[in-house]
């Protein structure tokens, strides 16, 4: 085989949606054996970590996010089933769900009010051009509903999207590590704040490094903040005046 | 052929969701509504079909890698995160700790509160 085949065979195959899709799953496998060496650490999150090893895959040979996106597409698409799934822990832990309606409803309520008006405070603070400040603005809720949010109050839905992902992994690497330093260790007050702070990525954690009935907790908290924040968010931007 | 009747059990839910939110006009993900319709379905039925949760409970277990094709979507967005990133970063640093030291201090303490006035709200 000559050099030039093996050129054209290259062509072929980058815009293929298998080399995305298989370049994506061999990139986490990485990512978390990585991540195991290091012993856990929450800093270098197995996501954040193949997020970067498959940026610079993509730099180093080329290929655009949308010929990418073609094929990870196939994985992107199970958010929305997962998303449905998390019903199962929810109703698997439902009378303890009944039993604290009241502070699940009250503390929800404070953690988004506290989430989103210390980001546009520190941010408007900071001098954050308005785009970067209303796309901030939701990041505390699951990626969906945030670029859905920050669509409606002005802000770039992807790049929200992406602030969604970062604070999930600065939710993991902090929560921890405030939780023990308030001596919280109901499993279900550990599971709610991680899920409330930090969505998808906190309610990972919480499954993995918790427990069941903390996921199930986080799993609740990331469903109640991202319905009550799709609601609360454009009230709030219109009382600060953003 | 319980991944393909949980999977369906799954879709399904979300194509309702979808359809709720759509018609409706809530600003509110398909998914998130099909979660709720999926647990209005459970607490009827009274248990969780085995083929439900055996796909249900392998999607969350891959839950962190699902999210990794969104992610990668910040390259796109490259010069605006550059130009801003020192106030990203301490936004999401501080407001996200704050966040959390507040919900866990408010729900501990109602929780604590419920507990100390016996067993009902």
């Amino acid at each position: 085989m000559s050099i030039v085949a093996l050129d054209q065979l290259w062509v072929y195959l980058s815009g293929h949606p298998l080399v995305s899709l298989l370049v994506t799953l061999v990139a986490f496998i990485a990512a978390t054996r990585v991540n195991r060496m290091l012993g856990g650490s929450p800093l270098l999150h197995p996501v954040i970590l193949s997020i970067v090893l498959l940026i610079g895959f993509l730099l180093l040979t080329g290929i655009d996010y949308p010929t990418y996106f073609e094929g990870a597409q196939f994985i992107h698409f199970l958010l929305g089933p997962a998303t449905v799934a998390l019903a199962i822990p929810l109703y698997d832990h439902l009378d303890r769900v009944r039993a604290m309606l009241v502070p699940i409803l009250l503390a929800c309520c404070a953690g988004i009010v506290t989430a989103v008006g210390s980001t546009i405070g520190i941010a408007a603070l900071l001098g954050a051009a308005p785009e970067t400040l209303l796309s901030l603005a939701p990041r505390s809720v699951t990626s969906p509903i945030a670029m859905g949010v920050a669509e409606q109050v002005g802000g770039i839905p992807s790049l929200a999207a992406g602030l969604v992902l970062l604070t999930g992994s600065v939710g993991c690497a902090l929560g921890p590590w405030i939780l023990r330093l308030m001596r919280i260790e109901d499993p279900s007050v550990q599971g709610f704040t991680m899920g409330l702070a930090a969505h998808g990525f906190g309610t990972a954690h919480s499954f993995a490094s918790i427990g069941a009935m903390a996921g199930a907790f986080a799993g609740l908290a990331m469903a109640l903040t991202g319905l009550l924040t799709a609601f609360l968010l454009p009230l709030m931007t219109a009382l600060l005046g953003v | 052929m319980p991944l393909i009747v949980g999977m369906s059990v799954l879709l399904g839910c979300q194509f309702i969701g979808e359809l709720l939110a759509r018609g409706l006009a809530v600003p509110v993900p398909g998914p998130v509504l099909g979660m709720l319709v999926l647990l209005l379905a459970l607490m009827v039925n009274g248990r969780v079909p085995s083929a439900l949760r055996q796909t249900g409970e392998g999607l969350l277990r891959y839950l962190t890698l699902l999210f990794v094709p969104a992610g990668v979507g910040m390259m796109v967005h490259a010069r605006l995160i550059a130009t801003d990133w020192w106030v990203i970063g301490v936004t999401l640093v501080v407001s996200t700790a704050v966040t959390l030291a507040v919900t866990a201090k408010v729900m501990s303490w109602l929780n604590q509160r419920r507990l100390r006035h016996g067993s009902d709200p």
